[in-house]
């Protein structure tokens, strides 16, 4: 019992700090305290040097005395300090009149003025040095925050020496997130800095399959190859990738640059070079004997060139025949930069593989795309299909409906300053001012043309430049917000790769909503029913006791109203100004005639097609999205040339002409 | 076939007449030749409105006779304003390049002043040699030659795939749209070789006339222009005063029973499509040179709404009507968006027409549309004591040709 007892206070006193026993005690010679660290590398830290710091600060960080910590944060953060009195190292902290100093081993030293204390100032080399010290230290702390931060270190600024307190501390991590991260730190650390091959080769199968960044960023350097160049005939040391064939692999400049860089080969004379050393050597008008006045062709220049070589006033240059020898005479290959030819073919093979999955995901995420896309197409273009539809009617004021919409969006969230009650506010307010304008337009206008749809498209003109003018008129030219909740920002992520923002979802959502409204309102009531028979037969329609002209109008106010809609969604994403339509108009007039006329499943197969083939043709050429757009006009152009008709197009008598 | 062919279009002598009559007008008030009361700017309005009268020419001949509408016949104007404007613009900057190369030791090589041209033309978008298309910009006849071709064969090419597919109509008219659009937005890019959104420039300053005064030039290209539209209007009214003319008015009115007929419309559509095309091209190679510069947005969509608009206002199906549509409306739009239209001060706001001629324009297109589809051409009408008979009321039948209400009456 004694004995257990004995046994416990010498744990807790072992347990008790070395620095504090320093306070109390004398100085144990042996035990290398980190304020006698300091003391006895005075010079050292004064005047520090990346090259040379470095013992003194991993003795500091193995000193396992705790303020060793304290007084390496201090130096890299500019807290540590001479006192000039006595020439004794302090801890300094800004403070009322100058500093508040502590002595290194954390005792309270009083306020001293600033002109006092000497401050040391180590450069950016030396910080660095010492972060990494410290990082070992902050892998064990406490601090779950700071452990954190350690590994968000190691991951930005990877190193070799970091490897083993890396290790070293994951047994002791408690916290799962962590002790996975750390895990996962160390096996990208392993891969590119253990020793042993075998290691690195586990650590990079480990991760086949993985789509991380930082795994790819880890790769990538050990993938990393150069050029080179030899004389046929001789070895070329190194972890080779493959042979590169002068022609296919490389062009022949690039390889004779090459051996020039190599110093294999004379460096090839440029026109400009040539054309200079030729007006160096003009004697009395003329250059070897050929007269200024025919030196006007490249062929004459190298005449003279050649000339000049042979009397020696010019250094011989190759020419094109000689520098295809010297090429041929070479071979040449690229080499890794990693010596260890089963780590690179073990490194290759996971990025293959990563690749790979890669591309899906891409494609995936492509697919997300090209779907939000078309539903917003499909959305600007279905008030546009319906009234095409139905009444042959192109609405060129289609686009400035769409406009309507958006500044009534925005008017509204003048009024409004909730951002989500003012969307719920203005979707309908959107749908019945256009719908209005829609309504007058028709009974106005188009009635008195149906008879001429090729005029009802210019009077619809006249009306959309007026519309836009007026606009301009009342809003400005300047581009006006129309702030969507906070519940839609940010973005749906399944992983690095795929994602898709919370607006484009909602467009989706609204788009599939409005075409089971329309396949319901179509297909299943009265309205639809009539709307139908209209479009099929006018004539016979007023025979069986339906009114056309109603149904026209009261068609031409859903589909101006939907534009009111698709404005709302359009001005989420985009900037509302007076050009907002006209920015969808002719893509929603694409997506009608490929879709095919008086068809829901039409426009929405358009829209699809369009939205698909201009995401994809972006993807094949993402620098320019302006001959993206230009690729897909042509190819609905020839598209027409297979289906006039669209892609779903109506038959037998229903199609009309 | 007894009578020519002026004494059956009297209207043909008549304007040919007046334009004449303006062109000397125009002279003899111009700075260079006669009194200088009108300013050299001026001048180049009306050269300019001359030229877009040419175009409005082929539009009627498009849309007013064969029924056509299309929206893409400013990307064609504008194609043939590239094709000379890739000309002027070389051979202006190789007159440039050389002198700047004479000073140097040694005499240029060919190779040397093509560098120095694409360098200057192209440092603008980031590249430095020529691009394939302007292998033949160093040749006036040639690239004449492509003024008609480049264009022609566009519309030849399109027209073709177009027609054989019997896209008709207002699809049509959206395809048209999509032409000009695709071409807009490719011309747009830089790597396009024509210099991108920068456009050519420096258009106004011919090569080989550097001593001759802007005010001079300007004038020579008024009679050009005049005489192109002169040409131009000869040439389309023969075109539809034949047998020809009454074809494609036929294919206009009902296309599937010329087609029964054994008549092939898209071989006649084609031609007509094809041609008006040639000559937008030729009123734009005259157009750009008095503009100056050309870029991509004048092959914006609108651009060739604008010219349907000028042929509808002024009338369509007579040729005269197109031209005294397309010399009203821009000559108008220059007057009202330049800022010398007064402004009307209604006591609680101001019109200021600047911001207000497009929706007077707009409004005003509607109501021609609706109140007089005949256009400003409909005032001879009505001088010459034509009247079309009046269609309004109800139908009486189905059918799109059944008599109206009034019309029963009678």
């Amino acid at each position: 019992m004694r004995a257990a007892f004995a046994a416990v206070l010498f744990a807790l006193l072992s347990l008790i700090p070395f620095g504090s026993l320093a306070q109390t005690g004398p100085v144990v010679a042996d035990v290398p305290f980190a304020a006698a660290i300091v003391e006895e590398n005075r010079a050292q830290i004064e005047k520090p040097s990346r090259q040379t710091i470095g013992p003194v600060i991993a003795a500091l960080a193995a000193s396992g005395d705790p303020q060793a910590l304290v007084i390496l944060s201090a130096w890299a953060n500019r807290g540590l300090g001479i006192r000039k009195s006595d020439g004794a190292f302090v801890l300094i902290a800004e403070a009322e009149g100058g500093y508040a100093l502590r002595t290194l081993d954390g005792t309270d030293a009083g306020i001293a003025p600033r002109a006092d204390i000497t401050e040391l100032r180590p450069n950016a080399g030396v910080r660095g040095v010492i972060a990494t010290a410290l990082v070992q230290f902050q892998l064990n702390d406490p601090d779950r925050a700071r452990r954190a931060d350690a590994l968000t270190t190691i991951a930005r600024d990877p190193a070799p020496e970091l490897l083993a307190p890396l290790r070293a501390s994951i047994e002791a991590e408690t916290d799962p997130a962590l002790r996975a991260q750390k895990d996962r730190l160390n096996r990208l650390l392993t891969l590119r800095f253990d020793p042993d091959s075998a290691t690195r080769i586990a650590a990079i199968e480990s991760f086949a399959g993985d789509l991380g960044l930082d795994l790819r960023g880890a790769l990538n350097p050990l993938l990393a190859v150069t050029r080179r160049a030899a004389p046929l005939g001789t070895e070329i040391e190194g972890n080779i990738a493959r042979d590169l064939q002068p022609g296919s692999d490389l062009t022949e400049t690039e390889a004779y640059d090459l051996l020039v860089a190599a110093n294999l080969a004379p460096a090839r004379l440029t026109t400009a070079e040539l054309k200079a050393s030729l007006a160096a050597n003009i004697v009395d008008g003329a250059v070897a004997g050929i007269p200024l006045a025919d030196l006007n062709t490249q062929s004459a220049r190298n005449r003279a060139y050649t000339a000049l070589e042979v009397v020696g006033s010019v250094p011989v240059a190759a020419t094109d025949e000689e520098v295809t020898q010297i090429v041929a005479d070479h071979h040449f290959v690229e080499t890794y930069s990693e010596p260890d030819t089963a780590v690179t073919s073990a490194a290759q093979d996971v990025l293959t593989g990563i690749e790979v999955k890669l591309a899906a995901m891409q494609m995936a995420d492509l697919a997300l795309d090209a779907l939000s896309l078309a539903s917003i197409y499909f959305l600007a273009a279905i008030g546009l299909a319906i009234t095409f539809g139905v009444m042959r009617v192109i609405n060129m004021a289609h686009g400035e409906f769409i406009m309507m919409g958006a500044y009534t969006g925005y008017v509204v969230q003048l009024f409004i300053p909730n951002y989500t009650l003012s969307l719920i506010v203005a979707l309908p307010l959107a749908f019945l001012v256009t719908f209005l304008a829609g309504v007058a337009m028709e009974r106005l206008v188009i009635r008195h043309l149906y008879k001429r749809p090729l005029e009802t498209l210019l009077a619809t003109f006249g009306i959309s430049i007026a519309l836009q003018q007026l606009a301009k008129n009342i809003f400005g030219t300047q581009a006006r917000p129309l702030t969507s909740p906070a519940w839609l920002d940010g973005a749906l992520s399944f992983n690095d790769i795929v994602s898709i923002s919370y607006i484009r979802v909602a467009i989706f959502v609204l788009a599939i909503l409005f075409l089971l409204f329309f396949l319901w309102l179509m297909n299943r009531t009265r309205l639809g029913l009539e709307v139908r028979a209209v479009t099929q037969n006018p004539s016979m329609a007023a025979s069986m006791g339906i009114n056309p002209d109603r149904i026209n109008m009261l068609t031409f106010g859903l589909g101006s109203g939907i534009a009111g809609i698709a404005g709302i969604a359009i001005g989420l994403f985009a900037q509302v100004t007076s050009e907002i339509g006209q920015a969808y108009i002719v893509q929603s007039f694409m997506t009608v005639v490929v879709g095919g006329v008086g068809n829901i499943w039409g426009t929405l197969a358009g829209a699809l097609m369009i939205g698909t083939l201009q995401k994809g043709i972006e993807f094949l050429n993402p620098s320019n999205t302006l001959a993206a757009q230009t690729y897909m006009i042509l190819f609905i152009i020839l598209f027409i040339q297979f289906r006039p008709r669209g892609i779903i197009a109506l038959k037998g008598r229903a199609a009309g002409d | 076939m007894t009578r020519t062919f002026l004494a059956r279009n009297p209207s043909v002598l008549i304007f040919l007449l007046i334009l004449s009559l303006f062109t000397l007008g125009v002279t003899v008030l111009s700075e260079a030749y006669g009194v200088a009361f009108l300013s050299t700017s001026f001048i180049k309005t009306l050269g300019k409105t001359l030229c877009l009268c040419l175009a409005a020419l082929a539009m009627d001949l498009i849309w007013g006779y064969a029924g056509i509408l299309s929206l893409g016949h400013m990307a064609f104007f504008a194609l043939g304003g590239y094709m000379i404007g890739m000309w002027l613009m070389y051979a202006r900057t190789e007159g440039i390049v050389i002198t700047a190369l004479s000073n140097e030791a040694l005499p240029a090589t060919a190779q040397e002043i093509q560098n120095g041209i694409a360098a200057q033309i192209f440092g603008v978008v980031g590249a430095s040699e020529l691009p394939p298309v302007w292998l033949f910009a160093h040749s006036l006849p040639l690239q004449l030659m492509l003024v008609v071709l480049v264009p022609g064969l566009l519309a030849l090419i399109f027209g073709w795939l177009a027609f054989r597919s019997r896209v008709t109509g207002v699809y049509l008219s959206i395809l048209t749209q999509a032409m000009t659009l695709a071409l807009a937005l490719y011309l747009f890019q830089n790597d396009s070789g024509l210099r991108g959104n920068n456009g050519l420039s420096g258009l106004q300053n011919i090569p080989g006339l550097d001593g001759v005064s802007q005010d001079r030039v300007s004038v020579w290209f008024l009679w050009a222009s005049a005489a192109a539209l002169g040409l131009g209007y000869l040439l389309v009214a023969w075109v539809v005063s034949g047998k020809f003319g009454s074809v494609i008015r036929a294919i206009r009115d009902d296309e599937a029973r010329v087609r029964f007929l054994g008549y092939s419309v898209e071989g006649y559509k084609l031609f007509v499509f094809t041609l008006t095309a040639i000559i937008a091209a030729i009123a734009g190679a005259l157009y750009y040179p008095q503009a100056g510069i050309i870029n991509p947005a004048e092959l914006a969509p609108i651009a060739s709404i604008y010219l349907a608009v000028w042929v509808a206002i002024g009338g369509r199906g007579r040729l005269y009507g197109a031209v005294i549509g397309a010399a009203f409306v821009s000559l108008l739009s220059s007057w009202f968006t330049g800022g010398r239209a007064p402004s009307i001060n209604l006591g609680f706001y101001t019109i200021n027409w600047v911001d207000w001629w497009l929706i007077l324009l707009g409004l005003s297109f509607v109501g021609v549309t609706l109140f007089a589809p005949k256009g400003i051409g409909g005032l001879v009408d009505l001088w010459q004591g034509l009247r079309s008979p009046d269609r309004k009321g109800a139908d009486l039948g189905p059918g799109d040709g059944a008599l109206l209400e009034k019309e029963a009456k009678k």
